[in-house]
């Protein structure tokens, strides 16, 4: 193939290094928006008594200032999934009652930016304090509400509002407890992963404006411009036909852009004043008052005979919504369907539990989606199992693994009378590629490098799924032009993972032309097709898959056309890289059809349409192996090395899915090592700069391998899978394991600090 | 406030409320490569050059500008340009946010640094944050970028 596996720089790679303007600040052309701001509440649960903005009112340069008195009072989700979503509606505008510190009480827009701060200061509140709930583990059945009322579900979510529960869920199969009762080792215990940020560069940021039509225009850093238009029109109350999206270039987004949370604020705006508006989130408001990862509390039991023969998998998951439910249910669901299936030679399974409102910073869509944190407890009990066992942690997973070709019935796209089946796994394989390259018969379970420095190894293997199996689809557009160029339209939404060059790759390996043939347009949303978004891992295998049959529809339409032009039977026509060839001596190229297509005879500009929905989830597996230097003296540990050994099928494109690894492992080595998430007793997020918040920075970074074992996925693009979110799984459980054998302590409560390393020190020496 | 100085090769009157930092001057002036991602002087999306050397413009008052001598990105492209073969070659730009302010720090770097080793660039480029990359196809970029003549 011309294209597919090499090594392809992004098509819009160059422009972005050198600065062009494409981000939405930068094609923010109209300097006289007004600037939007919130006034957020100071405290984590409140009522308010009285609100009086009459001060802010009369400043000069305010043009308007919303309360919960004078907004619509829908409800809704700003959670980015197709419709109906399964997130609750339990979002107005504004309201009378505020969840967290950082909620929205007033929104002001004025003619700057200081004038706009100024009257925020110039809104008098009264409120009437309310206990508020700020621990995950105490959530459910407390005293105090986060809602008191019950909130609209589009169906059955489990969620209880009276109890503090926006979700509840549980599947199983076999009979865990009777297992349990007859296995000969069991690991039971908790594990705790926080509230990671995402931590995309570009903060969140919209500017809205009235269109030459009227419509309300909106230009948006969005992972979903599909369900961001979608969402506004519930909100405000006009029809979708009267809202035009754009979406510029994206300055990362990891599924914090999944959530539409700063869209409605200018738009609204927009709608009362008539007025351009923008607003930009400063990185405290990103931090504090956007979404992040949900924390959970996983309770894991594990059980299994002396060989290692698993017989149950138990996970009780607390997840930890916050004051709202965006991606509530479904992160909750994900823990499970990514977890469940994979010791498949498990006799009895079950997972269950709550997702439960606090009064903290909401949660919601972050790369990996539940599978990172569910990774995070299954992966490190399997080593605690192995321990037991006194067995290779590899032997063990290799022993219980699924296979391809198994079905699973917790597998994306089961049906309760059909399991789906495994029909791509190359993870035996990843297992035996990455303890080769990290050295792990001779290195396991750790190296004395100096009196005080211990070098401990660690594993974990995972799954994730590529797009939603029957729910999203998303189409792709091949229009061929006049000079026999062709634009591909779709919206996928690229948000840096490179999107828009996959599918041009694609597009121009079936069509046999280079890949500047192809030009990518994904950016006004009245001119694309239908995609729901970057997000579920979807990009490269459901939109991946719409371009692939988008390009052979037009291939096909090529090649009937051309024998129509030439006057000879389709079936004599074969199509080479740019020409049409025939039995005869007759030929046409593509450049000469599509002229005369546009003008003259031809009469019939070729438009070739694809469209895909997965009926499965075809999950990607990596096999992460981590080595880690402690230093006993100071308790910092340093991943040396860590070796991803991936299986995404195919892979589409070597540098981009190797940086997608990189980049995702990286965000793993954050979870696990560098990002503390917390918060004052009074519950205000305390980590909310990157001063008091430590993403890994590059001197944090040591050796990172990325080898590659491809499967072929036959419902795949080319044999391809996902390859965005199963990156990021594997650290914590690999990194926790490796500390563990180099210090003797389980980690079970991420992240694992210095400090908590070096505090079990202390603890280790003085008997506890 | 008005002030003289000279952007890419350009005199420019700079005309900005007092208090107002470089990075949002230059934006307002449509030099928006400039970017703006922590409000606390700490990831680096800003850096440009005052006087040949890379500052953080978010951190920098415009008034402290008069009479010197500012580079962005705009003003670089064939540098940048050179540097972005390698990068793009690595697929490290990735959602390419940070990248201006990074490229500007490593084309100083390049002028800096005689023959540095990986640790130093690693320091040199500290206050450079991404979030996409994972770092390490950066410096895959670096280091063909700094052999290259």
């Amino acid at each position: 193939m011309k294209f597919i596996g090499k090594n392809i720089p992004k098509i819009d790679g160059m422009s972005l290094v050198k600065g062009a303007p494409v981000y939405t600040s930068d094609l923010d052309l109209n300097n006289n928006a007004l600037i939007v701001k919130i006034l957020r509440s100071p405290h984590a649960s409140a009522r308010i008594l009285s609100i009086d903005t009459s001060g802010a009112e009369a400043m000069a340069g305010v043009e308007c200032v919303l309360t919960y008195k004078n907004v619509p009072q829908t409800a809704f989700t700003l959670a980015g999934q197709s419709f109906p979503e399964p997130s609750p509606y339990d979002r107005r505008i504004l309201e009378d009652t505020v969840r967290y510190v950082g909620d929205e009480v007033a929104i002001v827009a004025a003619v700057d930016e200081l004038t706009a701060h100024r009257a925020c200061g110039a809104i008098a509140v009264q409120y009437e304090l309310l206990p508020a709930v700020l621990d995950l583990e105490t959530a459910v059945d407390n005293s105090n509400l986060v809602h008191v009322s019950q909130p609209h579900t589009n169906f059955f979510i489990g969620c209880d509002a009276a109890r503090n529960i926006a979700a509840s869920h549980t599947v199983t199969g076999g009979d865990v407890e009777a297992e349990l009762a007859k296995c000969e080792v069991i690991v039971e215990q908790t594990y705790r992963t926080q509230a990671q940020a995402h931590a995309m560069m570009e903060t969140y940021r919209a500017t809205t404006s009235f269109d030459v039509n009227g419509r309300l225009q909106v230009m948006t850093s969005t992972q979903i411009p599909y369900h961001v238009r979608r969402h506004l029109s519930h909100i405000l109350g006009i029809p979708k036909s009267k809202i035009k999206v754009l979406k510029p270039r994206v300055g990362g987004g990891f599924g914090g852009k999944q959530t539409a949370s700063v869209e409605i604020f200018p738009a609204i705006v927009t709608m009362k004043t008539g007025k351009p508006a923008k607003i930009v989130y400063t990185r405290q408001e990103t931090f504090s008052c956007t979404t992040s990862r949900h924390a959970m509390t996983l309770s894991v039991r594990l059980g299994s005979d002396r060989q290692g023969n698993i017989k149950a998998v138990d996970i009780h998951c607390l997840s930890d919504t916050g004051a709202y439910g965006e991606h509530a249910p479904t992160v909750f669901w994900v823990v499970g369907q990514k977890t469940m299936p994979m010791y498949s030679k498990a006799k009895s399974y079950r997972y269950h539990g709550h997702a439960v409102y606090t009064n903290k910073s909401p949660a919601g869509a972050l790369r990996g989606y539940g599978a990172t944190q569910g990774t995070f407890a299954l992966e490190s009990a399997m080593n605690e199992l192995a321990e037991k066992l006194q067995m290779d942690p590899g032997e063990l997973r290799l022993k219980n693994l699924i296979e391809e070709g198994e079905e699973h019935p917790e597998l994306s796209g089961s049906t309760p009378e059909t399991p789906a089946i495994l029909k791509s796994s190359s993870l035996h394989k990843c297992i035996a590629a990455g303890k080769e390259r990290i050295g792990w018969v001779h290195n396991y379970p750790r190296q004395q490098v100096s009196t005080n420095k211990i070098r401990g190894y660690g594993m974990a293997v995972t799954m994730q799924g590529s797009g939603i199996a029957g729910i999203d689809s998303g189409s792709v557009i091949l229009k061929l032009n006049e000079d026999g160029f062709f634009t591909l339209t779709h919206s996928a939404s690229d948000m840096g993972q490179g999107s828009d060059t996959i599918l041009c790759q694609i597009a121009a390996e079936i069509l046999e032309v280079e890949m500047t043939e192809v030009i990518v347009s994904s950016f006004d949303l009245d001119t694309l097709p239908y995609d729901p978004g970057a997000y579920a891992s979807s990009g490269a295998y459901v939109t991946g898959n719409a371009a692939l049959v988008a390009a052979e529809n037009m291939k096909l339409q090529m090649c009937s056309t051309a024998a129509r032009l030439l006057g000879v039977d389709p079936v004599e026509v074969e199509y080479d890289s740019g020409t049409f060839a025939t039995s005869s001596e007759r030929s046409m190229t593509l450049a000469a059809l599509a002229k005369s297509l546009c003008s003259y005879g031809g009469r019939g500009q070729l438009v070739a349409k694809g469209t895909f929905g997965g009926d499965t989830s075809p999950p990607p597996f990596i096999a992460g192996f981590a080595e880690v230097e402690v230093d006993l003296e100071t308790g910092v540990c340093r991943v040396l090395d860590y070796v991803a050994v991936v299986d995404c099928g195919t892979v589409l494109n070597r540098s981009l899915a190797r940086i997608q690894v990189e980049g995702g492992v990286v965000m793993g080595i954050g979870l696990a090592l560098h990002e503390d998430v917390r918060y004052t007793a009074r519950g205000k997020l305390a980590s909310d700069s990157f001063m008091e918040y430590k993403i890994p920075g590059r001197e944090d970074i040591h050796g990172l391998q990325v080898l590659f074992e491809e499967s072929y996925e036959p419902t795949g693009p080319l044999g391809a899978k996902s390859v965005g979110e199963v990156v990021c799984n594997t650290p914590a459980p690999a990194i926790a394991q490796a500390i563990y054998n180099a210090v003797g302590t389980h980690f079970r409560t991420l992240p694992i600090t210095a400090e908590k390393v070096l505090l079990s020190r202390y603890k280790h020496e003085v008997g506890n | 406030m008005h002030l003289e100085t000279e952007v890419n090769g350009r005199k420019l009157v700079l005309d900005f409320p007092s208090g107002e930092f470089l990075s949002q001057t230059l934006r307002r002036y449509g030099y928006v490569s400039v970017k703006e991602g922590c409000d606390t002087g700490s990831c680096g999306l800003c850096t440009v050059w005052i006087d040949g050397r890379p500052v953080l413009s978010c951190s920098t008052l415009s008034a402290r500008v008069g009479g010197k001598v500012i580079t962005t990105i705009e003003g670089l492209q064939d540098e940048a340009e050179a540097f972005g073969a390698f990068m793009v070659a690595e697929g490290a730009e990735q959602c390419g946010f940070c990248s201006p302010g990074f490229t500007m720090t490593v084309l100083a770097m390049k002028r800096e640094l005689v023959a540095p080793t990986e640790a130093q660039m690693n320091h040199y480029l500290a206050g450079n944050l991404c979030r996409c990359s994972g770092y390490k196809g950066q410096m895959r970029a670096i280091k063909k970028f700094m052999g290259a003549e």
